[in-house]
């Protein structure tokens, strides 16, 4: 039997496969059947802020919405004060996952403001949370704004979070860093516990038809890998922190070739959605199976065997092989067409 | 004593505490003003709130209150404890069942926020018309005069009723009591218990019809025994006043607050009484404290028992001394020889005087008067009026107080000036704001921060217009250590804080008329500390200077901007009023307001908590008071409401009420029959628009959509040649005609009213053309409406000045053509954006010249009919559309009247002309008589042959040429209208609806669908879809919606259509134009976003066209004339669904607040409400597949999906 057993964040996990931050931690039924299946851990779908400021302005709107200064209504509906808010069911079903799990349970946070992220943060901790990944994201949209600007802005909050949360934090980052391995660094050295790379976003699209422009996300796809998996390549073994890969892992292949390169967890999400929690069981199977027919002993042993540290040719890692990747779109000349 | 809690609530409020209290099932239905009786009651039960005996009550919403009259019949009868909620119209439709209920001695009190009765016209204030209509129904009456006094009266009626097995009407005057705020006292249930004996609870379960111990009640009787049984009830009313007092004397004894039957006022030995009952009590109350100070010999009876009328505990409350008194009526009796208080009176005493051991030395002379009428001021002046005619040798009988009756003569003068020293220790503020800026709210929170924090008695009285957009709301506040018994507004000179939220007003209201020396006036301005002098009227600033008043400036909504508040200023101008009115310490007062907010918005919205704090200190760093210079140096006077050059009743009248000079009107000016003339919406400019839409000519494609969707006629299409347009201003825009329809030369103009546009923006949003370079810019675009408003200003007179297009000559069955026709529905002051009013103004252009419309009570008629300005309008002709509303509950009988009576009269018409024909050109009448009048060629022919009739009439001298001529105008097709919201079609009205759809007579009936009722609310209706939070279903409605055009279309003679018009707004048209072509009942139900949905406005089109893609809102139309050519009527104008319903109800708030609160249940509706919405469109989509040459086949279809349905 090969030792799955990893690490991530200082928790000691049975395996590498952890589902990220998604719709299935929504359920809690859904999320026993993750557990069920062999997850060893979850990472909750985010709690954000934008969100939580949202209902609270709708509620405000609705609630002076109603007053139009006329005899016969000075309302039009009856007004509630005492329902559960968006983040009391977030931290009701964090605290119910808690209860209900075994397996450790990230919780996730998107803030947008410095009180919020501290706020939020503490309030996840306080509701049982074993760790806490921050969905950290900015669309650098100001072109006043420098890079070391937007760098700083994600250590100040960082720096300042782990000030007031005891848990491990982690980072989940977007790949559009100039630097990201010395970007990394840094957060280690700020406190970050661990980085998941990288972040999926929404995208603009254009409706052709009504020219409006409509936030789009599809589901990930094995292609997204190959970019994750050289940046922990890359990172692995430069840094301390845990390592998480993320977007597009859907084969055990994926998995594989990231644990190789250096990963600590792979996160699933996409493939769970598509072939609902049942098919992470059939995933660590096979990476079981895989293992044992290569005749590794644990994880442990595989992990970062390629990274690029220890890569035959570390030099790939970095080339951007223009060359060959256009080649391989071009017949063999002996090829008959 | 028992713990007495002190809240801050209205009549309605205290009511609702005890009915909820004290009873097992309440039927409601929604009626202004007294509908928050109801919403509160379901609204506890909604939370799970108990009663005394820890039970929910059954709240249950009926179709109308003679449904919900029959419902409380049902469940007193089986044995609950029960009771309802009215007002007005809705009390007369409970009479039937209340001399049921009387009858079989059923203990029940009806909470009634009494309200007038619709005569001349509807009116939504208080007075006691519909009470005295409901006196001889066998029920006790007992009349409460203050919010207190509703709450402990609910108490001791209820009490009075279950013991003593008389129902008792508990009424307040509405929209007075039923709408003040005040500090009262509650009672914990101990009071409850020590009032309510369970005994008597258990007596009326065990009353209740059961198999176990059955009865007959109910039975017929002939007239051997009719009588005797009629009289047997008798000893129930003798013992009816001693119960009563007894209770009373009960009550005293538990709360202090001790009542009687008849409560006397003022001087022991008074020789002139006042009687009346109502708040107009506690204005003479006020009057008599001050007038026995000083010296007069008066006094007042406040009745509160009127049936069983006790003579005997009148005579007992009169002083011996008394020689004269007057009894206040707040009703009219037209034709009695005086109102129904007086009678009893005059009776009692005549009976009393008549009878040995009399206690007068002469029987008193007495006079009856009205006062009050639909919440008419009554204030001390007139009381002393009042006072100061009993003691003139000749006095008027009757008389009336508080109006000049030129006509009649029968008012009294009042001294306007007189005033009472209720007020030397009174703070009184008046507070100018929008309806939407969130005045009154803020209002109505300051009183409850003083009542509840310091020992300072309060009062709120809330004063509106009758516009929906853009409305004035006057507040007025008054604190003091006393209690308050002033039931009128605060008086000139009387204020000692005047409040502007909008610097608009300035130029439109005298506001510091209010104003005392040395008073406090808060203005919100954008004006700096420097130039905020200049822009004050030069009356103003007289006044600011004559009374010494301390003027302060706050910027609002630059400090709402700055705090992240947005457009919201209520928290920001009740920080000030709080800072400069000196009512509470200033630290005091910031810290309540602080601890207010956090109540509102609780733990879980800590940012909208700080925001607030934010926006207080922001304020307190940005109020600055401004120095007043000694000399007035403006030259702005007050604007004129209407213009000079309008007609004379428009100024002398319209124009006065606009101003807020209604009250001062004398009779005289009145049409007596309640008839008004059109179009005068045009006269009052409003400018609420911030922006205003710009049309950008080079990118213009003509389609007409913008005309089509302005909910409020303010963009507008007209056709000219070139050479009309000479003298055009500059600035005025057109562009040549495009198109195969139009003959070269034309020009087209698509021109905006700059100072009617509401800035809903729903023209630009419809707009679908955008520049090919800048996606960004559409052919119309929002601008800045200041910089615009002159040049557009002229522009739009231009435009009116320039003659209609011949409306012959135009398509209308394209949007294009059909909107260069003339809209006679304008400015209306319906919500910025209403789904309402596009629909109107749609049927004012193409069949506006011929129609009469029947329209029911809601909103329709509001912004249709309330005075002062109605949108309904004329054209060049004089030609428009004649309006009138009957009910609530008739709307389709009252229009089916109108039609029958118009094919009488143009079937006599056509007999008279046959008979003038020798007389008449023969052509003429054979033309006239078989005219076609289908398009509208054939009706202008039609117009021009009934001109010349007309005139060949007018040379023939014989009685039948006379009669003849007096209904020529019958020989020209008239349109009737029959137009409603849901509450009416769906529920109140359905039964005579469904009876004038299987009358096959000709009418249009058109049912603006807003799925609740909106005028009153947001109450549900049966229009309302599952799932959807209203109020009455306050936890999510759970049966479907009905659907309206499947039961129509039953009937296979009716055309039907379900039409949005931003989901299609061509089949919109089409609809319209078949319904009205259509010879036989037409039904259009028309989807009407409403701001109830919890949407903003802005979105109108967009929640249609939701609407429509989920399948909520399928288009079709169903036209029975083709079943007549063996094809199938029904045509369906939208596509499958396609997109999940959840993705049209997520966006609106109506259904996505059920998440919040009842998540579970919000789930289960969503899949329940996408079966239906699946099971109806299979059904709509199978009926446009049948073959219709087969009627087996239909049938056969119909019967197989009613079954299905009902299984849903």
């Amino acid at each position: 039997m090969v030792n799955l057993n990893t690490n991530y964040l200082g928790l000691k996990l049975i395996n590498p496969l952890v589902p990220s931050a998604s719709p299935l931690s929504k359920d809690l039924d859904t999320a026993k059947q993750l557990e069920d299946a062999g997850a060893s851990a979850l990472v909750m779908h985010s709690l954000f802020e934008e969100r939580i400021e949202s209902e609270a302005k709708r509620h405000d709107r609705f609630f002076h919405q109603q007053a139009i200064g006329h005899a016969e209504a000075d309302s039009f509906h009856p007004l509630y004060f005492d329902y559960d808010s968006y983040q009391d069911r977030y931290l009701e079903q964090l605290h119910q996952l808690k209860t209900q799990l075994d397996i450790p349970i990230i919780a996730s946070l998107n803030g947008t403001t410095p009180e919020g992220w501290i706020e939020y943060g503490k309030s996840i901790q306080q509701a049982g949370a074993d760790a806490l990944e921050l969905n950290v994201y900015y669309i650098a949209a100001d072109i006043e704004l420098s890079a070391q600007a937007i760098e700083d802005q994600y250590l100040k909050i960082l720096t300042e979070l782990s000030h007031h949360v005891s848990i491990p934090i982690t980072m989940k980052l977007s790949s559009q860093f100039s630097s990201p391995l010395h970007f990394i660094r840094k957060l280690e050295q700020a406190g970050a516990n661990g980085v998941a790379l990288f972040n999926r976003f929404y995208q603009p699209d254009i409706d052709l038809e009504t020219l409006l422009i409509t936030p789009k996300i599809n589901l990930s796809s094995s292609a997204e890998t190959l970019m994750r998996i050289r940046w922990v390549a890359l990172l692995y073994g430069r840094v301390k922190l845990s390592i998480a890969v993320t977007g597009g892992f859907h084969t055990v292949e994926d998995i594989i070739k990231a644990l190789l390169a250096g990963a600590d967890v792979t996160h699933l999400c996409s493939i769970l959605l598509e072939k609902g929690p049942q098919h992470l069981k059939q995933l660590l199977e096979e990476l079981n199976t895989w293992l044992e027919q290569h005749e590794y002993e644990s994880i442990q042993q595989l992990k970062g065997s390629l990274s690029q540290q220890h890569a035959i040719n570390p030099a790939d890692y970095e080339r951007a092989n223009y060359i060959e990747v256009l080649d391989s779109y071009t017949s063999s000349s002996g090829v008959l067409r | 004593m028992s713990k007495q809690s002190l809240l801050m609530i209205d009549g309605n409020q205290a009511a609702a505490i005890v009915a909820h209290k004290l009873n097992e099932v309440i039927a409601i239905y929604p009626i202004t003003p007294a509908s928050p009786m109801g919403e509160a009651a379901d609204e506890w039960s909604s939370r799970g709130q108990t009663n005394l005996w820890g039970t929910v009550p059954e709240i249950i919403e009926m179709q109308s209150e003679a449904g919900a009259a029959g419902t409380i019949h049902g469940a007193l009868q089986a044995g609950a404890l029960a009771t309802t909620f009215t007002a007005s119209q809705g009390l007369l439709l409970m009479l039937p069942n209340m001399y049921k209920i009387a009858g079989e001695l059923t203990p029940t009190v009806f909470h009634i926020a009494s309200r007038s009765l619709a005569c001349q016209a509807l009116s939504i204030f208080g007075d006691h018309s519909d009470v005295m209509a409901a006196r001889m129904t066998g029920f006790a009456m007992l009349s409460s005069n203050s919010p207190q006094e509703v709450m402990d009266l609910a108490l001791i009626a209820t009490a009075a009723s279950l013991e003593g097995r008389l129902p008792i009407l508990h009424f307040f005057d509405g929209f007075r009591t039923s709408h003040e705020q005040s500090k009262i006292k509650a009672f914990d249930d101990t009071i409850y218990h020590a009032m309510i004996d369970d005994e008597w609870v258990k007596t009326q379960h065990a009353r209740g019809l059961s198999p176990e111990h059955p009865v007959l009640r109910g039975s017929s009787q002939n007239p051997d025994v009719y009588f005797q049984a009629r009289e047997s009830v008798n000893p129930y009313y003798s013992n009816m006043p001693d119960l009563m007092q007894k209770t009373m004397d009960l009550f005293a004894s538990l709360t202090g607050r001790h009542y009687h039957l008849f409560d006397y006022i003022g001087d022991p030995r008074a020789e002139r009484i006042i009687i009346l009952m109502g708040s107009g009590a506690e204005t003479v109350e006020e009057t008599v404290d001050y007038l026995v100070k000083q010296g007069e010999s008066i006094g007042a009876i406040k009745v509160r028992l009127f049936r069983p009328f006790s003579a005997k505990a009148l005579i007992t409350a009169l002083p011996i001394n008394c020689t004269n008194i007057a009894v206040l009526d707040r009703t009219k009796e037209p034709g009695a020889d005086g109102e129904p208080l007086y009678k009893d009176v005059v009776t009692a005493i005549a009976q009393y005087c008549s009878s040995e051991n009399c206690k007068f030395a002469n029987m008193p002379r007495m006079i009856g008067g009205r006062y009050g009428l639909s919440s008419k001021e009554f204030t001390p002046a007139m009381v002393k009026a009042v006072f100061d005619h009993l003691k003139l040798p000749q006095q008027k009988n009757p008389f009336t107080i508080g109006i000049h009756d030129d006509v009649s003569h029968h008012s009294l003068i009042w001294d306007e000036t007189f005033r009472t020293d209720a007020h030397s220790n009174t703070f009184q503020a008046v507070f100018f704001g929008l309806g939407s800026d969130g005045t009154v709210s803020a209002n109505k929170n300051s009183i409850k921060i003083i009542g509840e924090n310091t020992d300072l008695h309060a009062q709120g009285y809330f004063v509106y217009d009758s516009k929906k957009s853009g409305a004035v709301t006057i507040s007025h506040l008054r604190f003091g250590p006393a209690p308050i018994h002033s039931t009128y507004l605060i008086a000139e000179s009387d204020a000692n804080f005047v409040a502007c939220h909008q610097p608009i007003f300035l130029e439109r209201y005298d506001m510091l008329d209010l104003a005392t020396k040395d008073a406090v006036f808060l203005l919100n301005s954008a004006a700096d500390d420097k130039t905020v002098w200049n822009t004050l009227p030069k009356k103003m600033q007289q006044q600011i200077i004559e009374k010494q008043i301390k003027f302060y400036r706050i910027d609002a909504y630059a400090v709402a901007e700055k705090t992240g508040m947005g457009k919201r200023i209520n928290t920001i101008m009740q920080t000030c009023f709080f800072s400069i009115s000196g009512i509470l310490p200033k630290g005091e007062a910031i810290l309540a307001i602080k601890q207010a907010v956090e109540k509102t918005y609780g733990k879980k919205h800590k940012r909208m908590v700080e925001l607030n704090f934010q926006a207080i200190d922001e304020t307190l760093a940005c109020l600055h008071k401004i120095e007043v210079p000694q000399q007035v140096s403006s030259n702005i006077e007050l604007h004129s409401p209407v213009p000079d050059s309008a007609p004379e009743f428009i100024r002398k009248v319209t124009g006065e009420i606009i101003a807020g000079h209604g009250d001062s009107l004398p009779v005289s000016l009145f049409p007596a029959d309640g008839s008004y003339p059109l179009g005068t919406c045009a006269y009052e400019k409003r400018n609420l628009a911030l922006e205003i839409p710009v049309w950008e000519t080079d990118l213009c494609t003509q389609c007409g959509k913008c005309v089509m969707v302005c909910p409020h006629a303010v963009i507008r299409s007209k056709m000219f040649s070139t050479s009309d347009i000479a003298d055009a201003p500059q600035t005025f825009k057109h562009t040549p005609m495009l198109g195969k329809d139009f003959p070269a030369g034309l020009e087209i103009s698509y021109q905006v009213a700059p100072e009617d546009c509401t800035g809903c923006s729903l023209c630009v949003d419809i707009c679908p053309i955008r520049d090919k370079s800048n996606a960004s810019r559409k052919a119309l675009n929002m601008v800045q409406q200041a910089p615009l408003k002159h040049q557009e200003k002229k522009n739009w007179d231009y435009f009116l000045s320039l003659p209609e297009y011949d409306r012959r000559l135009l398509k209308a069955t394209t949007i294009k053509g059909a909107m260069v026709m003339q809209p006679l529905f304008e400015f209306s002051g319906a919500c910025a954006g209403c789904g309402e009013t596009p629909y109107l103004k749609l049927a004012s252009q193409l069949f506006g010249d011929r129609m009469v419309v029947a329209n029911a009570t809601g909103c329709s008629s509001i912004y249709g009919g309330n005075l002062p300005t109605t949108p309904w309008a004329k054209n060049s002709e004089g030609r428009g559309p004649a309006w009138n509303n009957s009910l609530f509950e008739d709307n389709a009988e009252f229009g089916l009247g109108i039609r029958v009576a118009i094919d009488k009269l143009s079937e006599q018409a056509v007999e008279l002309l046959n008979q003038l024909k020798s007389h008449i050109d023969k052509e003429l009448v054979e033309v006239i008589i078989n005219a076609d009048q289908s398009n509208e060629a054939g009706l202008y022919d039609q117009r021009q042959r009934v001109t010349s009739l007309r005139q060949q009439l007018q040379s023939i001298d014989s009685s039948i040429a006379h009669q003849l001529l007096q209904l020529t105008g019958d020989l020209c097709k008239k349109s009737v209208w029959i137009v409603g919201g849901d509450g009416w079609a769906y529920d109140i009205g359905y039964g005579g609806l469904d009876h004038v759809l299987a009358s096959g007579r000709n009418v249009n009936i058109l049912v603006l669908d807003t799925e609740v009722y909106s005028n009153t609310g947001g109450q549900t209706s049966k229009a309302t879809p599952r799932g959807a939070v209203a109020k009455f279903s306050a936890s999510g409605k759970a049966s479907a919606k009905k659907d309206l055009a499947r039961l129509a279309m039953d009937y296979e003679n009716v055309y039907v259509a379900h039409v949005a018009y931003a989901g299609k707004d061509t089949q919109t048209l089409r609809a319209f134009l078949e319904a009205e072509a259509h010879d036989g009942p037409s039904l259009i139900i028309a989807y009407s976003p409403c701001i109830a949905h919890g949407i903003d406005l802005s979105n109108n089109h967009q929640q249609q066209q939701l609407a429509v893609k989920s399948g909520h809102w399928p288009l079709f139309r169903f036209n029975p004339n083709r079943i007549k050519q063996g094809k199938n009527p029904m045509h369906l104008d939208s596509a499958a669904p396609s997109i999940p319903y959840q993705d049209f109800i997520r966006t609106e708030a109506r259904f996505d607040m059920l998440w919040q609160t009842h998540p579970e249940d919000a789930e289960k509706y969503l899949v329940q409400a996408q079966r239906d919405v699946t099971h109806r469109y299979h059904y709509y989509q199978q009926l446009a597949e049948l073959d219709w040459s087969d009627s087996m086949s239909v049938a056969a279809f119909k019967a197989k999906n009613k079954h299905k349905a009902e299984e849903i």
